[in-house]
């Protein structure tokens, strides 16, 4: 509680010297998020509330460091230059081996860094906790996320709908999603809306997420989980609130249901499957596949020393239809 | 008869492999039939494949490091250009091909690259300065080394017989399962990890004893030199966490072939416990392979600025504060497991406590440097080149331990630009920082020192070139292990990337040419005094090479750097100290055990890979057929003359008077 009260209070002061730097290593990264590319995926073109907050956290810290590392740098450098053997104008001590100031002071220095960066740590886990709902005054969109070989399920429970490949979300409202996993270990992350987290077979975790601007961005998958990890690949689409419900509507009138059976083909490895949706989803399919009353994903079917071939299917088309 | 190996586990149909693979079989035939028609097989046998030395052995780390670390920069030479051509294309490596690339570039240069290294530093440094003959368990020592090498030779069969895992340098489950993966390149890993992981434990357990158990007389533990405390730490954290290793992956093999359900989908199998399981070996294996590269460092520093190492005490007690909280911290590797903002948080400033002995440490370097006198040799390039790289490491380091940050960085580029950030900058820079250091310690001649220089310059800058652009894409949302992408802001700075992996290939072929042009002007380079480096350590008071038993009398050690202050009086008084009166020595008889049970154990390996039952039980049975034989061995040692111990010092010590007089001349 102590840290909470203080740390908030020094923020300002020290924040405006080091953000200077901090737009230095911006800058020396060459990070600058102005290049005007709609499809840009960094997690520093920050998109939402979650990504902006770890954004401060991020260049706050780097900064903090830069203001230690960067003259620690330059004094290796220095002292080594200066007392090169060949310079008859530096004193040679071979004597001098402790100095209990300077071991204070070399105990000292990081160790005070890390006590500011530790409190920071421990306030900003539980400020952006992925399971922590998003302060906004709209109640969450609801969205269940399932990991498939390889590709994205997203199930809308309260609409009663679901969605391959393709999020869309009202842009605004925070989205809460439940996560797991029909195969192996996966990691679902949309670096423009940010924080990842695993989606894990018989596990369920949370995230909280908001879009504050309309946009696409990409997600993907971020663990490597067979052969088509690289093209385990959605789009993040936030819309308008009227064009979110319009979408739910015109998904409901069109396209397959999502049952049982429906789901079982998704248990076959594919990938680059085109995006499309489901008009109804059976009830409690995300709770059966999560804890496993349903089966998990097949595997590769193939001979066990033979490379397998990614497969590439397509599902029927969605109301966005595909590029 | 055969198991499930069939001519189809040959890749007839994949050019990449097999080509690479026949023409290192050819090298190697050519090598072999070498050998043979110049007489020098009982040669190899007596003196160095049967050999207990500690020194032979050490520098067999050695030489099967480099030759592996030649095999994983291939494959990340193959990594590089894979990204580098498929923007927006399917590249050269088809996905099954690549996934196996990167994660036997993983398992190479940590298991068998960077492991073996600093064991190899660690086997022929810390007996010599800590003044004794020779380690604890001498034929213990041959087989952790001949083990490891069966390791990676299992790893390297894969690449023509078979596959190689597509899982990870760290396999995670259900990925790694037998459902997932049928094939059988996890199974390869696994019996590879297997067998290293052995050796790599007994090497442990043998150091340990060693440094605990048989210090020269006097030799305290605060008079250790500090390359054998961080040896030391090391070396416990290998005893400690390499059990939780075998026995994560004998879990994982139990899953794969007697379908047990540890880490399985179904019947209360729990993935998650893999991945704690695999990081509490993981993080300490970290510093396993830093903490000694640290000490060779704190060597390199203080010899080379002539000056004892700063804050002595400040060095040991850091190093040992890493030992433990080494332990603590490996959940860090996955806060997007969504374990909560507590337990996330408690992780994630323990992760960041380890910065501080470590920032200690380099402060403690630099003010050895302080009032020195530095002298800018090729093993100081190394470490300066070190201090520089490794703070930027350890400040992304501290970064990803700060939970939010891990949140968009996690699996991405930039941890992969940090991790080979500081197992490039802190664990390679010190093996390259030894090998240079130490090889006229090894060999009698030195390394030549422009060659060196050179090889440091490409590796310093094309680590840059190669893992800032990294650092970068990381931020721009690229995900790790990606066979192929679209997203044009990454393309550019991946093949910068791969501009630095051709920089980092010079700085390899000059330090061939470094060995192959101080090899042949060896006589110009003779180190005839046995301390090249105006030294301070017990090491070089042997001669370069030291002999069979190191000391001809053990030293009596009065104080920190012991050699510094005999040198010294020799030097104020003018002449050496009187001759010692010699005994006779007993050495160690060497042993074929090493190679013999390692050979088994490879067998065995290969075996149950491919599920020829009968070839593993008799291989399980001849292993240990071998122990047996050993321990009711008859002779264990034998006696070397006292004069013939007189001999061998006599001739460094006249070379030393020669270079006394010399020096006052």
């Amino acid at each position: 509680m102590m840290l909470r009260n203080w740390l908030p209070a020094l923020r300002p002061r020290i924040f405006t010297a080091v953000h200077a730097v901090s737009v230095l290593a911006l800058l020396c990264s060459g990070l600058a998020g102005c290049d005007g590319n709609a499809w840009y995926p960094g997690s520093l073109d920050s998109a939402g509330p979650v990504s902006s907050g770890e954004r401060v956290i991020l260049l706050d810290s780097l900064a903090i460091m830069l203001a230690i590392a960067v003259p620690t740098i330059v004094c290796i450098l220095a002292v080594a230059w200066w007392y090169r053997a060949a310079n008859r104008r530096s004193l040679y001590d071979p004597k001098w081996t402790y100095s209990g100031r300077l071991e204070l002071l070399v105990w000292s220095i990081p160790a005070l860094v890390i006590l500011f960066l530790g409190g920071t740590a421990w306030i900003s886990s539980h400020d952006l906790d992925p399971a922590k709902p998003l302060n906004a005054d709209r109640k969450a969109l609801e969205v269940q996320v399932v990991a498939l070989d390889w590709k994205w399920l997203f199930i809308y429970p309260d609409q009663h709908i679901a969605s391959i490949n393709r999020l869309l979300t009202p842009a605004g409202t925070p989205v809460h999603f439940q996560l797991t996993s029909a195969s192996v270990m996966n990691v679902f992350f949309v670096p423009q809306l940010g924080s990842e987290i695993y989606a894990m077979n018989g596990m369920v975790t949370e995230l909280n997420l908001q879009a504050d601007r309309p946009g696409t961005f990409l997600g993907f998958a971020a663990q490597i989980n067979g052969d088509g990890f690289s093209d385990m690949r959605f789009d993040t689409r936030a819309v308008s609130p009227r064009e979110f419900s319009e979408w739910v509507a015109a998904v409901q009138t069109d396209g397959p249901t999502l049952d049982e059976a429906a789901y079982r083909l998704l248990l076959k490895q594919s990938a680059r499957v085109a995006p499309y949706t489901y008009r109804a989803v059976a009830p409690k399919l995300f709770e059966a596949i999560a804890s496993r009353q349903l089966p998990s994903g097949e595997g590769p079917h193939l001979a066990p020393t033979k490379g397998s071939q990614v497969t590439q299917a397509s599902g029927p088309v969605g109301f966005l239809g595909d590029e | 008869m055969l198991g499930k190996l069939t001519w189809q586990a040959i890749p007839f149909d994949q050019p990449i492999p097999l080509y690479s693979a026949a023409v290192v079989g050819m090298m190697l035939l050519a090598v072999l039939l070498w050998v043979v028609v110049k007489g020098y097989v009982p040669y190899l046998w007596r003196e160095w494949i049967t050999s207990v030395d500690h020194k032979r052995i050490g520098i067999m780390y050695c030489v099967l490091a480099l030759v592996m670390l030649l095999r994983g920069f291939i494959d990340a030479l193959m990594m590089r250009s894979q990204q580098a051509f498929a923007f927006h294309a399917a590249g050269y490596l088809p996905p099954e091909h690549y996934n196996q690339i990167f994660s036997a570039h993983g398992t190479i240069m940590i298991f068998f690259v960077a492991m073996p290294f600093m064991v190899g530093l660690m086997n022929f440094v810390v007996p010599l300065q800590l003044g004794v003959r020779d380690v604890a368990f001498p034929t213990l020592n041959s087989v952790g080394f001949w083990l490891t090498a069966a390791g990676a030779l299992l790893v390297n069969v894969s690449l023509v017989v078979g596959e190689f895992s597509r899982a990870g340098w760290l396999p995670y489950p259900p990925l790694s399962g037998i459902q997932y993966s049928p094939g059988v390149g996890v199974d390869y890993y696994l019996w590879a990890l297997e067998i290293s992981g052995a050796g790599t434990l007994v090497g442990g357990i043998n150091l340990v004893t060693t440094i605990l158990k048989t210090r020269a007389p006097g030799m305290r533990y605060m008079r250790m030199p500090v390359f054998c405390w961080t040896s030391l730490a090391s070396n416990l954290l290998m005893v400690a966490a390499f059990p939780v290793l075998t026995a994560t992956l004998a879990m994982l093999l139990l899953d794969r072939y007697l379908d047990f359900h540890f880490f399985t989908n179904e019947a209360g199998g729990n993935p998650m416990m893999f991945v704690n399981l695999i990081w509490v070996w993981g993080h300490p294996e970290v510093y396993i392979l830093a903490l000694p590269a640290f000490g060779v460092f704190s060597e390199v520093v203080s010899t080379f600025s002539g000056k004892p190492l700063f804050g002595y005490r400040s060095m040991v007690a850091a190093t040992m504060t890493i030992c433990v909280l080494s332990f603590m911290v490996w959940l860090h590797h996955f806060f997007t497991m969504g374990a909560g903002a507590n337990v996330n948080g408690f992780f994630g400033i323990m992760s960041m406590i380890i910065a501080v002995p470590t920032g200690v440490k380099i402060f403690n370097w630099l003010f050895t440097m302080y009032r020195g006198r530095v002298r800018f040799s090729a093993a100081m390039h190394w470490a300066i080149g070190f201090m520089v790289t490794f703070v930027i490491g350890g400040m992304t380091g501290v970064l990803l331990a700060m939970p939010p940050a891990d949140f968009v960085m996690h699996n991405s580029l930039f941890l992969v630009a940090h991790f080979h950030n500081v197992v490039i900058g802190a664990v390679l820079f010190g093996a390259f920082a030894g090998y240079n250091y130490w090889f006229p310690k090894a060999f009698g001649f030195a390394l030549d020192e422009r060659l060196g220089k050179a090889a440091f310059w490409c590796w310093f800058v094309g680590f840059y070139v190669a893992f800032v652009p990294l650092y970068v894409t990381g931020l721009l949302g690229m995900t790790r292990r990606l066979q192929h992408y679209d997203q044009p802001q990454w393309h550019p700075w991946i093949l910068v990337a791969g501009v630095g992996a051709l920089i980092i290939l010079c700085g390899i072929a000059l330090q061939a040419a470094q060995l192959v042009v101080s090899i042949r002007s060896r006589q110009r380079r003779t180190d005839r005094t046995g301390d090249p480096w105006d030294g301070r350590t017990l090491e070089w008071a042997t001669p370069s090479p030291p002999p069979l038993f190191n000391f001809a009398v053990l030293p009596n050690v009065k104080g920190e750097e012991p050699y510094w202050g005999v040198k010294r009086k020799a030097i104020t008084a003018m002449q050496l100290s009187p001759e010692p009166s010699y005994e006779p020595i007993e050495v160690p008889r060497n042993s074929s055990t090493g190679i013999v049970t390692a050979f088994l154990a490879f067998v065995l390996g290969f075996a149950l890979i491919w599920h020829i039952w009968w070839m593993a039980a008799l291989a399980l049975v001849g292993a240990y057929a071998t122990f047996v034989v050993f321990a009711w061995r008859d002779v264990a040692e034998s006696v070397l003359p006292a004069e013939e111990v007189a001999r061998i010092d006599r001739a460094n010590r006249s070379s030393r008077a020669l270079a006394l007089t010399e020096m006052h001349a």
